[in-house]
């Protein structure tokens, strides 16, 4: 792992204005994505974790507000020009969607989307050379040539998005973002777009960020994995180690509560994720971690470097020097209502 | 019908759960070749002639029953039919054929047969089945408080006006589905509540008129993960508490493991697998059976992406192909699974997506774009180029390129002719629902009069 980062985020932070105040969807961010990697986001719905890849690209919306660093190899991202961001969309950053249905021009046959996006970015290319080029990467997502000029209501669900990923994939792009790219599809199409997505690196050369709230989707399709709790990272690390060690009890406990094959008794997560208006002091998942301690309601957690190897924001691993006397004792608290949850 | 206006007020520690065996308990449901055809309008020369323009089969021939404090899972992909089956069973899809026998005991009127019910008879009928949708949002009106939403059953069904009696009932209600203390919800709107307490709500709804069968329809696929366990522990213990018997709609294997007694596979209207859950994930049966567990995503990287999926996507069902609607993805498929005309174009495709341009370009001008064919067990792919034998030829290269494809096995014969290449196909044979050990598949592998003509089926 000593390629150099494609994309690096550092202390992003992303609020959005609300009638109640400010919403801090994204609370002080740092990761990176190096090339030909795959980092898995994970996390609850509201956690920040599509705000965070929004913001990296830009496509936040009006009465947004950004702070902190996302450096594009060797460029901020942060505060660039609208026209700049808008040229650099799609050559370089790249977007997938959730719903493939929606995303598609239904009075646009497939070749003329192609042809829309290349002559946008690459104005010198020949239409014989956009038709090669759309072809070969539509045949690579496992779309046929003879369908190439088809209109996007003759496709399949799952046809569609990989429709809209060889879009995302024409342009070479050095980093995309998909969002929950599967969430909308059938298991076995799931599957196969996984299967795509996982092939990537190997067809592309291209860093990807891949945002889920399906542990499993990331256990087969990255490397490393990021898991967002309440706008912050709270673990990060090599994924094989995360899924097989988390350091993190919010970690540990989501992939407890995940309903999976191999499931055998049903466990959830007592209480509900914070209101990010106004979240809890200290660490936000300390009125529901099993482990918290009294340090917990009142410092925020340090990233310190566990044992294992993942970055961890979690005082159960210290520094120990900088948590107070007593600070280990465990956390008392009232018992939570038991419908006060998700 | 009489209601059953009996409280919701159970002491857990005064409920016994039912040991019977499932074998013994009383029938619930009896559902026999269940259909739900939708005919298609067609175009106004169709109409204007009267023509028929086919139709839909959403649901074809679908069998099963539901015993008392049973959870039957359907499950499927979408387009599978299993939304459509449950839909039927209230009424909220025509139902074209079968019978549906209903009979949840004499305290909820005894027996009912639901098809050819007119809509007065079916609403007394739904106070013995309740539905719960997917999405707790949609299904709340979001002008209405809680404990009004909850209270609505009472007064669509005419069951009491009495406030004190009202209340009574809908905090009980409450207390049931967990929204406790009861004071901070019952007058809370559905956008103050979170999806899982929404999906509370929503049970809360359910359970007042006391029913005897619940039909939830994906339950908690649209919850986050932390949660779902809890709604679905939920369901158990209010399944346990006031008898309730579940049909589980879902498309989420992994839930339906945990949560079912018995698991319908359905695939393009038809159930193809069922039989008690453990036997199923323990020893799928069916190719689809066996590929749709292969293909949920374990949260274990040490599990590799399952790299032998089934091609394509569910097909169309106002066309559903022949023999087995399986068999155009099935990897195990062979002679009598239905391979026909259609075929030879998604075998064309498959070629052409996998081999460099130039190549395409070639075998294209070969045999014309788009490929006529003649529909059903025989296809003619012509020759552009008439007499020159090239399609005879890019046949014989398409098959040795990929001499294990399924395709070839459903080939009888392959004859040149001046102006192409004939294919003629096995004749199609509709796999039945047949006893496999504890379960039932359709499939023919598992028929002892085709499974000695099939390649042997790899274990996954």
């Amino acid at each position: 792992m000593t390629a150099a980062p494609v994309i690096s985020v550092r202390d992003l932070r992303v609020w959005y204005g609300t009638e109640r105040g400010p919403v801090r969807a994204v609370d002080g961010v740092s990761f990176d994505v190096r090339a030909g990697e795959t980092l898995g986001l994970v996390g609850e719905s509201g956690c920040g974790k599509s705000t965070l890849g929004r913001g990296i690209l830009g496509l936040l919306p009006s009465g947004s507000a950004v702070d902190g660093s996302v450096r594009f190899r060797d460029r901020e991202l942060v505060g660039v020009k609208q026209s700049d961001m808008r040229e650099m969309r799609g050559a370089e950053l790249g977007l997938i969607f959730q719903e493939p249905m929606t995303r598609l021009d239904p009075l646009m046959r497939i070749s003329e989307h192609f042809a829309e996006t290349l002559r946008a970015h690459e104005p010198e290319l020949n239409s014989e050379e956009i038709d090669a080029r759309s072809i070969d990467t539509l045949r690579r997502m496992g779309i046929p040539p003879t369908r190439f000029r088809h209109y996007p209501h003759e496709f399949s669900g799952g046809m569609r998005q990989r429709i809209m990923i060889a879009l995302a994939l024409v342009l070479n792009p050095a980093f995309v973002v998909a969002d929950e790219p599967t969430t909308a599809l059938d298991v076995l199409v799931e599957a196969q777009i996984l299967s795509i997505l996982a092939d990537l690196k190997r067809n592309f050369d291209t860093s990807l960020l891949l945002i889920t709230h399906n542990l499993g989707i990331v256990a087969e399709a990255c490397e490393r994995v990021a898991v967002m709790y309440a706008g912050r990272i709270v673990e990060e690390g090599d994924a094989r180690q995360v899924f097989s060690d988390p350091s993190h009890p919010y970690t540990r406990e989501l992939l407890r509560s995940t309903i999976s094959l191999s499931t055998t008794a049903l466990h959830y997560i007592p209480g509900s994720p914070p209101d990010l208006v106004d979240p809890p002091s200290g660490c936000h998942f300390h009125p529901r971690c099993p482990s918290a301690m009294q340090v917990c309601g009142s410092l925020d957690p340090v990233e310190v470097r566990a044992p294992s190897g993942q970055r961890v924001s979690c005082w159960l691993h210290g520094p120990d020097e900088l948590i107070p006397p007593g600070g280990t004792a465990p956390l008392q608290r009232q018992e939570l209502a038991s419908a006060d949850e998700a | 019908m009489p209601t059953k206006p009996d409280d919701l007020e159970v002491d857990p520690a005064h409920v016994k759960p039912d040991t019977t065996p499932l074998d013994d308990r009383p029938v619930v449901l009896d559902v026999r070749d269940l259909r739900v055809h939708f005919a298609l309008r067609g175009g106004f020369f169709d109409r204007l002639l009267g023509r028929s323009s086919g139709s839909v089969k959403a649901v074809d021939g679908v069998s099963f029953t539901l015993r008392k404090g049973e959870v039957l899972g359907l499950v499927g992909e979408s387009g599978s039919g299993k939304t459509t089956t449950a839909r039927a069973l209230l009424g909220l899809a025509p139902i074209t054929g079968g019978t549906v026998r209903f009979d949840a005991g004499p305290e909820y009127g005894g027996p009912v047969e639901l098809t050819g019910l007119r809509e007065p008879q079916f609403r007394a009928v739904r106070q013995a089945i309740q539905l719960v949708f997917q999405d707790p949002h949609a299904s709340l009106n979001p002008a209405m408080d809680l404990a009004t939403a909850v209270a609505h059953p009472l007064k669509i069904h005419h069951i009491t006006k009495d406030r004190v009696e009202i209340d009574r009932r809908v905090r009980a209600a409450f207390e049931r589905v967990g929204l406790a203390p009861v004071d901070q919800y019952l007058h809370k709107y559905p956008a103050d509540l979170s999806g899982g307490q929404k999906q509370r709500a929503v049970l809360a709804r359910a359970i007042m008129l006391n029913p005897a069968l619940l039909v939830a329809d994906e339950p908690v696929s649209m919850l986050d993960m932390s949660v779902r366990a809890k709604i679905l522990q939920l369901m158990l213990d209010l399944k346990r508490d006031l008898g309730l018997t579940y049909l589980y709609v879902t498309h989420d294997l992994a839930t339906a493991k945990f949560f079912c007694d018995t698991i319908a596979i359905m695939y393009l209207g038809r159930i193809v697998e069922i039989g008690p859950a453990a036997q199923i994930y323990a020893d799928p049966k069916h190719p689809y059976t066996r590929s749709l567990l292969a293909a949920i995503p374990e949260p274990d990287p040490s599990r590799a992406v399952p790299r032998n999926l089934p091609r394509g996507e569910v097909p169309d069902a106002a066309r559903p192909p022949l023999g087995c609607s399986f068999h155009p993805r099935c990897q195990a498929a062979f002679a009598p699974c239905g391979w026909e005309a259609r075929d030879v174009n998604a075998l064309l495709e498959q070629r052409w997506t996998a081999v460099a341009e130039d190549e395409y370009e070639r075998e294209r001008v070969v045999v014309g774009d788009p490929v006529e064919l003649e529909a059903g067990l025989a296809a003619r792919l012509p020759d552009t180029r008439a007499g020159s034998g090239a399609a005879v030829a890019l046949l014989d290269e398409i098959r040795r390129a990929d001499p294990d494809e399924p395709f070839w096995r459903g080939v009888r014969s392959v004859e040149p002719e001046p102006a192409g290449v004939r294919l003629e196909f096995n004749e199609p044979v509709d796999p039945a629902l047949r006893n496999v050990g504890p379960v039932r598949v359709a499939c023919h592998l598992h028929d002892p009069r085709f499974a000695p003509l099939a390649t042997p089926l790899e274990t996954p």
